[in-house]
């Protein structure tokens, strides 16, 4: 099978637009809501409202977005612990993923699961795992039970690049290869796993030259460009759904907030963050739609106050829905047979 | 009925589950071209083919992650780990991901697979001669069967096979070539469900796997003196029937539980506390565990021989409990 040698692609701003209006409201929209959601959710686990552990996705979104805009609605996906804009994204309810975030029975896995663990199955949202890589190989078996049973779903399986030097990137990878399963992984490279820069623990800091290590097709992208991100994710699954067998593509974006709260942050400077931010992908889109024509500067403002709107609705949900009744500790272990 | 193997018993289930049901395949390290480490999927791979017969390279975290993704995805699979001690390198997929996945997600998922390894030891030394089975029955969200005869293997397997839930079913490669009588129909067996292999009325002996058969031994040679030990087969770690035990000791007052692990927060350890809570009042002795010497082992044959309990220091040790 020949095999596209791992490459960079360059994508700006504002070449080569490919999107409809619609779209790019929708896209807008989706990145805004995320946005929103993780700065309530972060109130509220500063009210103490949330507990556990608390990753917030501000400044990746146009990953999920992107991503989920070029998966056909039956694809599957999974992911990481970082989940909760891929559920958003997908169009999960937002009062169901803040209900789980809560605690409440409401939530997406009835609270059994919290913030590292959504998972909504009729939306063929899998699950995210809080065991870095762990997910991997699952995407291999999610992927290899499509192919036997001749579905024509692909499998997008997200991880971060802290997820590349664990065995299970180069296991589950490898299999994926040699059975020419329908798989992308999509590798969001905030370069920091924890506060760890990337570079400072793995041999090879560019993801996508990993690849070559199952001779499958790479890129890396501007993460930060949903549009960039929708075209590549849309090429890599098309060409995985025809038999092309897996794909690699590393999406090169940052994270405005700490690794999770409480994050001091001193491994990166003030500085550099604020540079990050210079690039953020929800300021970006909103320049490009505004500056290309593709919506009017009302339509946003009108979208920011329906977002603010449902994220509003989504905590009111979640405060006002009752805890998991205490029967539920027990129930859900094994499947009753 | 007729006579086979515990290797033969395990072959047919799994053939006879791969005929019912075509979300059954098999994958794992040699199973398909090779015809399996022990020989038990021999002849599977002409029979299924590649795409039921699945082979992995050495990387048992792809073989049962790969697994746990694929009973997600609506498959039935069935992974063969070469021996149980490789499961180590699988840890996190059994426990993170098999064990806990239907729970964490609030049910929307399920996970009906079945993870085979054998125990077992023959001069590997301490790598390649542990039996974990307590590590397992450890997990809420897994069930761990361990069958000492080729009826229990073939029957425990086939329900395991039907099963919705993740199941632990190690096997001992010591067992492969015993021989029991398999009924030629089909049947199945219901999984946690224990075993009176031998009814007795003076000392009840608590045992599994290759050790039901060290235990009904020392049984056949105390009868000869007089002492009439009841044996019981757990067949499933977990969840745990303890029914057939406490009935036992309110008859026979006095328990010993003989394993091939290490005592240490082993099976013997929670069987012991519950026969001790639950049927204090039953008890003329102190409940007696019996496992490996709690060492690594050893390579040099005369030393690994002194690991394991036997038939003789079974009986002695239920002598020294009816003294």
């Amino acid at each position: 099978m020949a095999a596209t040698s791992p490459s960079r692609v360059s994508a700006s701003d504002t070449a080569g637009i490919d999107v409809t209006g619609a779209e790019a409201l929708d896209w807008f929209k989706k990145m805004s809501l995320i946005r929103r959601f993780e700065e309530r959710a972060e109130e509220a686990y500063g009210q103490g409202k949330i507990g556990g552990f608390l990753h917030l996705y501000i400044g990746e979104e146009a990953v999920a977005v992107g991503a989920m805009a070029a998966l056909r609605p039956d694809d599957d996906v999974i992911t990481h612990y970082r989940d909760h804009g891929y559920v958003l994204a997908r169009g999960v309810e937002p009062k169901r993923v803040m209900a789980e975030l809560y605690g409440k029975a409401t939530g997406l896995s009835k609270g059994k699961g919290g913030s590292m663990h959504m998972a909504d199955v009729k939306r063929h949202v899998w699950g995210g795992y809080a065991i870095v890589g762990g997910h991997i190989p699952l995407a291999t078996g999610l992927a290899l039970a499509n192919q036997y049973r001749k579905l024509p779903h692909v499998v997008a399986c997200f991880f971060g690049e802290g997820a590349t030097n664990i065995g299970t990137f180069f296991a589950g990878l490898n299999l994926a290869a040699v059975w020419k399963l329908a798989l992308v992984a999509i590798v969001e490279n905030n370069r920091y796993g924890m506060g760890t820069a990337f570079e400072r623990v793995s041999a090879v800091s560019d993801v996508y030259k990993k690849a070559c290590a199952f001779d499958i097709p790479a890129e890396q992208i501007d993460g930060n460009d949903v549009l960039a991100v929708r075209d590549a994710v849309h090429r890599m699954v098309e060409r995985s759904r025809a038999g092309g067998g897996p794909q690699l593509i590393e999406a090169m974006t940052y994270r405005f907030r700490g690794h999770s709260m409480g994050d001091p942050q001193r491994y990166r400077t003030k500085e550099e963050v604020e540079e990050a931010k210079a690039r953020d992908p929800i300021v970006r889109w909103r320049r490009t739609v505004l500056t290309s024509g593709l919506a009017a500067k009302t339509d946003l403002e009108k979208i920011r106050d329906e977002v603010e709107a449902e994220v509003e609705e989504a905590v009111r949900f979640a405060e006002n829905s009752p805890a998991p009744d205490p029967s539920e500790l027990c129930s859900d272990v094994l499947v009753s047979e | 009925m007729s006579q086979k193997t515990y290797r033969d018993a395990i072959r047919e289930a799994l053939r006879e589950e791969m005929l019912r049901d075509e979300r059954v395949l098999i994958m794992g390290e040699e199973v398909g071209v090779w015809g399996g480490t022990y020989a038990v999927t021999r002849g599977f791979y002409s029979e299924f083919g590649d795409k039921r017969i699945l082979d992995t390279p050495i990387a048992e975290e792809a073989i049962v992650g790969t697994a746990v993704g694929a009973a997600m995805g609506g498959l039935r699979p069935v992974a063969e780990l070469m021996t149980i001690n490789f499961a180590l390198v699988a840890m996190d997929q059994i426990v993170n991901n098999a064990a806990k996945i239907h729970y964490m997600f609030g049910s929307q998922v399920r996970v009906p697979l079945v993870i085979r390894a054998p125990a077992g030891w023959g001069q590997l030394a301490a790598t390649h001669s542990q039996s974990f089975e307590a590590w397992f029955a450890h997990l809420p969200g897994l069930i761990v069967v361990m069958p000492g005869t080729p009826y229990d293997a073939k029957g425990l397997l086939k329900t395991a096979i039907r099963s919705d839930n993740p199941v632990m079913f190690i096997e001992h490669a010591r067992l492969y070539g015993v021989k029991g009588e398999v009924p030629d129909e089909e049947y199945t067996l219901p999984i946690g469900v224990s075993d009176v292999k031998r009814p007795g009325r003076d000392v009840t002996i608590v045992s599994y796997s290759r050790m039901l058969h060290v235990a009904l031994g020392a049984a056949e040679e105390l009868a000869t003196a007089g002492i009439e030990c009841e044996v019981i087969d757990l067949r499933t770690l977990r969840p745990l029937d303890m029914a057939p035990v406490y009935a036992s000791v309110e008859k026979t007052h006095r328990a010993v539980i003989v394993e091939e692990d290490w005592t240490t927060c082993g099976m013997g350890a929670e069987i012991a506390a519950r026969i001790g809570r639950d049927r204090f009042e039953s008890l003329d002795a102190p409940v007696e565990r019996m496992g490996q010497v709690d060492v690594p082992m050893p390579y040099a044959k005369n030393l690994e021989e002194l690991m394991f309990p036997d038939e003789k220091s079974v009986a002695e040790k239920v002598r020294d409990m009816v003294a």
